[in-house]
């Protein structure tokens, strides 16, 4: 398991990473632009007139700002999960008989017969 | 996905929002069934939704040459099923509105729709669909949560088609032009999204079976 688990962290990092080492697609206004950006570009494009009608309450004063929240986010997200499967990984190898730790905990029983 | 603030006309915003609320009291009723009923796995479920958080914080690069992100709402739709999504993904939406400017007030409703509503249930129809079909776990996990996170895009294409149709082509056209933006971009994102939730399953199955236990989740299956 440990082994195939392996292997899909190594798909994830390939096909995340070939996009960068691919040639670019021709005629791109900004390499790796966001998507939700280009999809605002085309509505603006298509429809000069439109005029969003309210906005945002508050924006990142700067981009600085914004990979710090996005940080954030992703800091929280992972750590959360991390302590889930740390910690359920912790009991399960205390309730294993044949972990390490039993057999360490068996031996220091041992010693003191 | 995010369709910006304002970026949605005042009809279609309402709508959305309208769409998606019954859904919202749903999940929240599951969400309370959920930590009534298996007290114990609170804490997978919190995880599932952090499992949303990170991945929607994870901008990456695709092969047309733009970046978009994952969802993360395949894995808490396969284990809790998918009404306490819509809560899980809500929050991440509003986080990601109030905090980043990603996303809006506005087009909230048209945003949990795709990300919180639509893209859970078919993780979980699929998931259903593939075990039933005899289908093993881990494919059965990929295809829903990699066809999960292409369903979310398609619908943003659809709610962006829909309040502006192309002045020459149409509703057809349009939906073409932004299915190429989103969609096209969203596959090799859609396979890493797969692929990790299916990580992250593995870890669940030999970490945490007493917790998928009591979800009743994949019975049988061990490491």
């Amino acid at each position: 398991m440990r082994r195939v688990n392996l292997w899909l962290v190594a798909a994830v990092l390939v096909v995340a990473v070939l996009p960068l080492i691919l040639p670019l697609p021709r005629g791109l206004a900004e390499p790796f632009a966001g998507a939700d950006a280009q999809a605002q570009a085309a509505i603006t494009a298509a429809n000069p007139d439109y005029q969003p009608w309210f906005s945002p309450l508050w924006e990142p004063p700067s981009g600085e700002i914004e990979s710090l929240l996005f940080a954030l986010q992703a800091a929280l997200g992972a750590g959360l999960l991390g302590y889930y499967l740390g910690l359920r990984r912790g009991e399960s190898q205390r309730r294993k008989p044949d972990s390490d730790r039993a057999r360490l905990d068996a031996q220091a029983v041992d010693a003191h017969d | 996905m995010h369709i910006m603030e304002g970026f949605l006309p005042p009809i279609h915003a309402a709508a959305w929002g309208l769409a998606s609320l019954p859904f919202l009291v749903m999940g929240a009723r599951s969400v309370a069934r959920v930590t009534r009923e298996h007290p114990r796995a609170k804490l997978l479920l919190a995880s599932a939704g952090a499992f949303a958080f990170v991945l929607s914080a994870l901008k990456i690069p695709s092969v047309t040459g733009s970046c978009s992100h994952p969802t993360g709402t395949g894995l808490g739709a396969i284990l809790f099923g998918p009404s306490v999504m819509a809560v899980l993904g809500a929050i991440v939406l509003l986080f990601q509105a109030l905090l980043l400017a990603h996303g809006g007030l506005t087009t909230l409703g048209a945003n949990i729709f795709s990300m919180a509503i639509v893209g859970p249930w078919v993780a979980y129809g699929v998931y259903r669909l593939a075990r039933t079909l005899g289908g093993p776990l881990s494919l059965a996990v990929f295809l829903a949560a990699s066809l999960a996170d292409l369903a979310t895009y398609l619908v943003t294409a659809t709610q962006l088609a829909l309040a502006f149709p192309d002045p020459v082509s149409g509703l057809l056209g349009a939906l073409t032009k932004f299915g190429s933006i989103f969609a096209l971009t969203q596959v090799p994102l859609a396979v890493i999204e797969g692929l990790l939730t299916v990580l992250v399953v593995n870890l669940l199955i030999q970490y945490s079976r007493d917790d998928l236990d009591e979800l009743a989740f994949a019975p049988g299956v061990v490491r």
